[in-house]
């Protein structure tokens, strides 16, 4: 159980900047998702962690020590990583207790602790096999056996369900949960999955372009994103942005051809702004209700219990998604009605946040 | 592209077949040869019928050259080359692929260039080196004036000599040198995943023991390969333990086949010398069917 500080972190290749100045607080047994898409440094940020990339710039801390000149293994820390890595030529008994042989720890011993690690992780009639004639959610428990069985201060996640087909991938992730539950060390887990981000996060880091966006729960980042980049990177289908521009009565949306009335949003007239809606906050109304937008229905998504619904708005893409069954075809005229209060407003120089509104909306329950 | 057609497959077979008689046509008239006796080998044509002298022509050469103890010499230099070319060649690729340090491109260059200075093209100078190894020492000793210090202060004239001529030692040790092994270890390194090393790294384990526990277990069907073809290579080696053995003690098989070799003047026993040449292929033959089976095994160990 650790906390780890991270301060104006930054990492360079030669004369490539890739992580700049990250900063983060991990409390001791929080379960810390990185989310962001690849090439975002969200994997760099983990290596520099666990010791396996040289840190640029900043320092990092685990427990108050800072481990910027630490070797791997003294920083407590233990990863599982995307391919398992798992020594080819040794039993997953051998795989599991690698690292208490490097540590000299005698033999009885080592035995009891990797039985213990295989009951947990129910691997006990696999202990004689060899990595290769394992199935890969059963590979994916051995590296895990590997980290635990160190007891780390840290355990560290690179992407370990990324090989796994989606039913395994849905099972391993519950069983990470439970096993954080049961172990309660401070994990950091990374991702480009949102799915697994939302899901496994205590707290959620969305990273991009070597920048943190956003930290928060999964439900402050879902349903109050600080950025532009994050709203339209979790949840899918992805958030709805119209282009537009304030007006005196409201808003003039996609050059200037819908009019879309809202009460005082509090900001400039005429500054341009990106609007947002979630597609699960669009209702669907009959065409020519006053107040709602018009649209027309370009394709229709069955997925059983529901169905996204993606609509033409003068050739900006939108899409719905509702649980009520739709009777509209293709072709037909629609009109989109959505309450003020579900509407995320961006600058659209910046991409940050604008709040508006300030004193009609309630603060979104967390 | 895989055809199957019946004059395909036949035609295919047929040039295995006589890519097979050529290559195993010598072998059999040498061992034909080898069972005549001295009138029937020096018929001309010589009968393609094997004869009856076969263990005779066998026993008389192994007593002629004197082939036990020289096949255990060679046996003992080839086996010392080709385990000293496998290890010296992981430990350079070993070095080259996982470390950073100043140098090492010019390092890498360094070896990569003797792949065009075989034993051959530098043997005036290695047989000098083996001669006195401390040789060049001597030289930079003379050079630099330190000899003549020496001398001066102390009066003891410098003369360093440590030669290894007429040794196992002499024998090995040249021919250990290796750039193409350290370029086998040096792919083979390469298509180890990086992830594996930083597993490594992460259990605590340090360089020499990721180089011990996981590297060498993985290298095996390299290692095999490696030192079954370095342990041919060295076992058919003629110049070098020619030049080096004045001493008949420390003569290998290869060099001593040529007592069996008829002078001129001398019986033409070319029977006797093909029994010799036979015995003399026997332990590489050997060595690769043992080491076939491994590579076999290796080979399914790995396939997925």
């Amino acid at each position: 159980m650790a906390s780890i500080t991270i301060r104006d972190v930054r990492k360079s290749y030669a004369k490539m900047q890739v992580v700049h100045g990250v900063n983060l607080d991990i409390k001791s047994g929080e379960f810390v998702v990185i989310l962001g898409p690849s090439g975002c440094g969200k994997s760099t940020l983990l290596r520099m962690i666990a010791g396996l990339e040289e840190i640029s710039d900043g320092t990092i801390a685990i427990d108050g020590t800072v481990v910027n000149k630490l070797e791997p293994r003294e920083r407590g820390c233990a990863m599982v990583f995307q391919n398992y890595a798992l020594y080819p030529h040794m039993s997953v008994a051998q795989n599991i207790g690698y690292s208490l042989k490097v540590a000299g720890i005698p033999a009885a011993e080592r035995t009891r602790r990797i039985q213990a690690v295989a009951r947990i992780l129910e691997l006990e009639h696999l202990l004689d096999r060899k990595p290769m004639a394992l199935s890969g959610g059963q590979r994916q428990r051995v590296a895990m056996g590997r980290a635990m069985i160190r007891e780390p201060k840290v355990f560290l996640f690179d992407e370990p369900l990324s090989n796994l087909d989606a039913k395994l991938r849905v099972q391993m992730r519950s069983e990470i949960r439970k096993l954080h539950r049961r172990l309660s060390a401070t994990s950091v887990f990374v991702t480009h999955d949102q799915v697994e981000a939302m899901t496994l996060a205590d707290r959620l880091v969305v990273m991009n372009g070597g920048r943190v966006e956003q930290v928060g729960t999964p439900a402050e980042v879902y349903s109050r994103p600080a950025s532009r980049f994050v709203a339209t990177f979790v949840g899918a289908p992805t958030m709805n942005m119209l282009e537009g521009t304030v007006t005196l009565d409201g808003l003039s949306l996609l050059g200037d051809s819908r009019k879309l009335n809202v009460s005082r949003t509090g900001l400039p007239v005429g500054s341009k702004v990106a609007v947002g809606i979630r597609p699960e906050a669009v209702r669907m109304v009959a065409p020519g209700t006053p107040g709602a937008l018009a649209a027309t229905v370009d394709l229709i998504e069955e997925l059983g219990a529901g169905r996204v619904i993606y609509v033409d708005l003068d050739g900006a893409p939108f899409s719905i998604v509702t649980s009520e069954t739709v009777h509209s075809e293709p072709g037909s005229a629609i009109g989109l009605q959505f309450a003020e209060s579900d509407l995320h407003f961006f600058s659209s120089e910046t991409g940050g946040r604008l709040d508006v509104f300030k004193a009609s909306v309630p603060e979104p329950a967390l | 592209m895989v055809e199957r057609t019946p004059i395909l497959n036949f035609l295919t077979h047929l040039i295995l077949f006589v890519g097979f008689v050529f290559c195993v046509a010598p072998f059999v008239i040498v061992a034909i040869a080898a069972s005549h006796n001295l009138k029937d080998v020096n018929d001309v044509p010589m009968s393609l019928l094997p004869g009856s002298d076969f263990w005779v022509n066998i026993k008389t050469a192994w007593t002629t050259a004197d082939l036990g103890p020289k096949l255990l010499n060679s046996f003992i230099m080839a086996a010392g080359v080709a385990a000293g070319k496998v290890i010296i060649s992981a430990l350079t690729a070993f070095s080259i692929v996982y470390f950073r340090y100043p140098g090492r491109t010019l390092i890498f260059w360094l070896i990569f260039v003797t792949l065009m200075l075989p034993l051959e093209v530098r043997i005036v100078p290695t047989y000098a080196v083996v001669a006195n190894v401390l040789s060049p020492y001597q030289a930079i000793m003379d050079v630099t004036g330190l000899s003549w210090l020496i001398e001066k202060t102390s009066g003891v004239q410098v003369q360093l000599n440590l030669g290894l001529l007429n040794s196992y030692t002499g024998l090995i040790m040249p021919l250990i040198a290796t750039a193409t092994g350290t370029f086998l270890y040096r792919q083979f390194f390469l298509t180890v995943p990086d992830e594996l090393t930083e597993a490594a790294r992460m259990d605590g384990a340090g360089a020499l023991r990721f180089f011990v526990d996981v590297l060498l277990p993985l290298s095996r069907n390299n290692m095999a390969a490696l030192g079954t073809i370095m342990f041919l290579w060295a076992w058919n080696q003629y110049l070098w333990p020619l030049l080096i053995t004045t001493d008949a003690s420390h003569a290998t098989a290869v060099t001593e086949l040529k007592q069996l070799i008829p002078n001129v003047g001398g019986a033409p026993e070319w029977h006797i010398a093909m029994a010799g040449t036979l015995i003399v292929m026997l332990p590489p033959l050997i060595v690769v069917v043992l080491m076939q089976r491994w590579f076999v095994r290796g080979l399914i160990a790995t396939e997925k």
